[in-house]
């Protein structure tokens, strides 16, 4: 259904990504000879994850005739922002920086990315806000590329992919997980693997569905592996956000990982609670795709979650999740969608709630459709 | 420079076959006239599906000029892609007699959609027999074979067997199994009965491995030796699984993946096949007896040691009568005939390394 009301935060939205030599001002003199003297300024920095032309990519409508899925700055604003009547919006830049395994290049370039993106889209559009692309698999350079980027308070989460070279939980990761702990930035776990590994247990899939549908399996692993590792002991503060990830997987993810725990907690002593309250303090999920048809099945999977805190609304713009403006599941009721659209995004994420405009304010220019 | 000068330096050399020429797309429309619609549209849509996270490149970003030697750009496409350049540049002024392409991109060896990749297979096979070979006669095919599907494999082979612009059939030694596995047995079957040695090029695409056996590399100088790794552990699948027990006439060529390993690897295979060979009963002779008749190698890039005369040592080793050279031509690491071997070499030597040997091997 479209949204009922004004005022909404979209919490999963993927701005085009710029063409590699526009991010040459942001680099330092010897990447910007090593990029034009190696051609890497021509190259695109497009994820296998999401090729341009793919009909996941970006919506028939949504696919803009300049600037790649998504279009120019014009085409977001109309499409994205004020055909949901969203006041704010979270950009989540899925760019292949983070696929290069040479790891000075790959800090170089996400600081490119966040400066480009601060720059062209956060100084132009006071409704945009922004994650943080950071290089993970150095974690020691992702760690200072969020300090230096998260004074800009307009960046509000960490943005990494959910297949990459090892399991997020691992105590590697941990420094990065004390930055945004700190900062106050959820960590946003996106769909979209780097491919070090094959993206299923079984290998590689020979069709591009395939690995889409495997990105649910994936997050399912993550949040097993964050569960089981004592992540939230360790960091009480720390918020996980999975976008792009689906949620009708996740009863069954709470009911399984419930029963293995009681079977199996002297493994994992610092689990003091189920997974299944961890999960719901600690996680939070982004609704598109919503992978049901609306009707009574996904309203009684929403309340098998057992917590109506965990969902975030996103369009996912430009990516093909729904047609129109059917953005949300039919049937729940105007409190249950304000949650969704408004209160928990401002929950999860404390920088929206900063500044005169945001906050408080918002709740009164909710105006009903 | 002093172009009279060069021209009379040419003229003077031996003719040579060069043994990794690589051509390349002006763009993917090139492919359009080989192939079905279905496949335009799939390529437009979709791309390349691979085993890397960026699409469209390579996610090792090369040196200078996108790996390219960066005097052979055509006006209008990328290196490699112009034949009248590529005749000026190279084959006229290094006296190319004969030259082997080895298209690597868009190759159908690296797509995981295996119908994909048979039908992009068959198009750059098309593709190489009508905008090259056809058009410059001191050029010859290997066949690109989708080598996850076997029996596509065979078929492409097969149809191409009686062609003589097809001299070789090219794998990826970035296979999805070590190739010495069972499951490309048919594709070596297939050579044996077509009289065409199977050439390895080093690939920058995987298999769905990591480039090492711990793990992925950092930096493209990790990621180039790797390929040694990779040419080795496909020498040792080949030997160990009994595959020229079983396919005696098979001959291999491992091209850009170096040789002077190749001693080291074998004296290696000797000793621990000694004590451990009743593992494998298949492999009934010392392993270096299988690599000494069953492969070749092609020279670039040429070893360089701090004293010459180790890698003419070497080359002793593996033999004279197995070393094959190339140029790599429009590639950046490209070995000058005239510049390339610091080792002194015998006429005989040279006449061998330079040309006879390809053109025996290949029957050109």
């Amino acid at each position: 259904m479209r949204v009922p009301f004004q005022g909404a935060i979209d919490c999963d939205l993927h701005p085009a990504l710029p063409p590699t030599a526009a991010l040459l001002p942001y680099l330092d003199p010897y990447w910007r000879d090593q990029f034009a003297n190696r051609h890497i300024d021509r190259m695109s920095f497009n994820l296998t994850s999401y090729p341009p032309n793919s009909p996941l990519s970006a919506r028939p409508d949504w696919r803009g005739t300049s600037g790649g899925p998504g279009g120019d700055l014009d085409l977001l604003r109309r499409e994205a922002l004020d055909r949901f009547g969203t006041r704010l919006a979270i950009c989540n830049p899925l760019h292949g920086a983070i696929a290069l395994f040479n790891e000075d290049m790959a800090a170089a370039l996400c600081a490119a990315v966040n400066d480009w993106v601060a720059r062209e889209l956060l100084d132009r559009e006071p409704r945009l806000r922004a994650s943080i692309v950071v290089p993970m698999h150095d974690p020691l350079a992702a760690v200072a590329e969020i300090e230096r980027v998260a004074q800009d308070r307009r960046f509000v989460q960490v943005l990494v992919l959910v297949m990459g070279d090892l399991m997020l939980g691992r105590r590697v990761h941990w420094p990065v997980y004390a930055a945004a702990e700190k900062l106050g930035l959820p960590i946003g776990i996106h769909a979209g693997s780097t491919y070090q590994r094959a993206p299923t247990p079984s290998g590689w899939p020979a069709h591009r569905v395939e690995d889409y549908i495997a990105q649910s399996a994936a997050f399912e692993n993550q949040l097993v592996s964050f569960v089981s590792e004592g992540v939230f002991q360790k960091f009480p503060g720390l918020k996980l956000v999975l976008i792009e990830s689906g949620f009708t997987w996740l009863p069954p993810l709470l009911w399984r990982t419930g029963k293995l725990w009681r079977g199996v907690r002297p493994e994992v002593p610092w689990l003091d609670r189920s997974p299944a309250e961890i999960i719901r303090d600690h996680v939070r999920l982004t609704l598109q795709p919503i992978d049901a048809p609306d009707g009574e099945m996904l309203l009684r999977t929403l309340d098998h979650i057992g917590s109506d805190r965990m969902l975030l609304f996103s369009t996912d713009f430009p990516h093909w999740q729904f047609d129109g403006d059917d953005v949300l599941p039919a049937g729940l009721p105007d409190e249950t969608l304000r949650r969704i659209m408004i209160d928990n995004p401002l929950e999860t994420y404390r920088r929206l709630r900063e500044g005169g405009e945001i906050g408080d304010n918002a709740h009164r220019k909710e105006t009903v459709r | 420079m002093n172009v009279t000068v060069r021209q009379r330096a040419a003229a003077q050399r031996l003719a040579i076959v060069d043994c990794d020429i690589h051509p390349a797309l002006r763009a993917p429309s090139d492919l359009h006239p080989f192939l079905p619609e279905r496949w335009r549209e799939h390529m437009k849509t979709f791309g390349e599906h691979v085993r890397h996270g960026l699409t469209g490149q390579l996610p090792y970003p090369r040196m200078m000029a996108a790996g390219m030697r960066a005097d052979a750009f055509p006006e209008q496409g990328p290196p490699g892609s112009d034949l009248d350049l590529m005749r000026r540049q190279h084959l006229d002024q290094n006296g190319v007699e004969i030259g082997m392409l080895m298209p690597l991109s868009r190759a159908g060896m690296e797509e995981r959609n295996l119908d994909f990749a048979a039908a992009l297979a068959h198009a750059v096979n098309e593709w190489q027999r009508h905008a090259w070979v056809k058009q410059e006669p001191r050029l010859r095919a290997g066949i690109v074979v989708p080598q996850e599907d076997a029996a596509f494999a065979v078929q492409e082979i097969e149809e191409r067997a009686g062609d003589p612009a097809f001299v070789q059939i090219l794998l990826s030694p970035r296979s999805s199994d070590p190739l010495g596995h069972r499951r490309y047995w048919p594709i070596y079957a297939a050579a044996e009965r077509a009289r065409r040695p199977i050439g390895l090029h080093v690939q920058g695409y995987s298999g769905g491995h990591a480039s090492t056996g711990s793990g992925w590399p950092t930096y493209y100088l990790q990621e180039h030796y790797a390929m040694c790794g990779n040419m080795q552990s496909t020498v040792v699948s080949l030997v160990f699984e009994g595959v020229f027990e079983r396919f005696p006439g098979l001959k291999i060529v491992l091209i850009e993946g170096g040789f002077a390993w190749v001693p080291a690897l074998c004296w290696r295979m000797d000793k621990h096949w000694q004590h451990m060979r009743a593992e494998t009963p298949l492999v009934k002779r010392p392993p270096s007896e299988y690599v000494r008749e069953h492969f070749w190698f092609t020279t670039q890039p040429i070893e360089e040691p701090e004293n010459p005369r180790d890698l003419a040592e070497i080359m002793q080793w593996v033999g004279f009568d197995r070393l094959m050279f190339s140029t790599d031509y429009p590639h950046w690491d490209f070995d000058d005939p005239q510049r390339a071997f610091k080792a002194q070499l015998s006429e005989a030597q040279r006449a061998a390394v330079f040309r006879d040997n390809a053109k025996a091997l290949y029957a050109l």
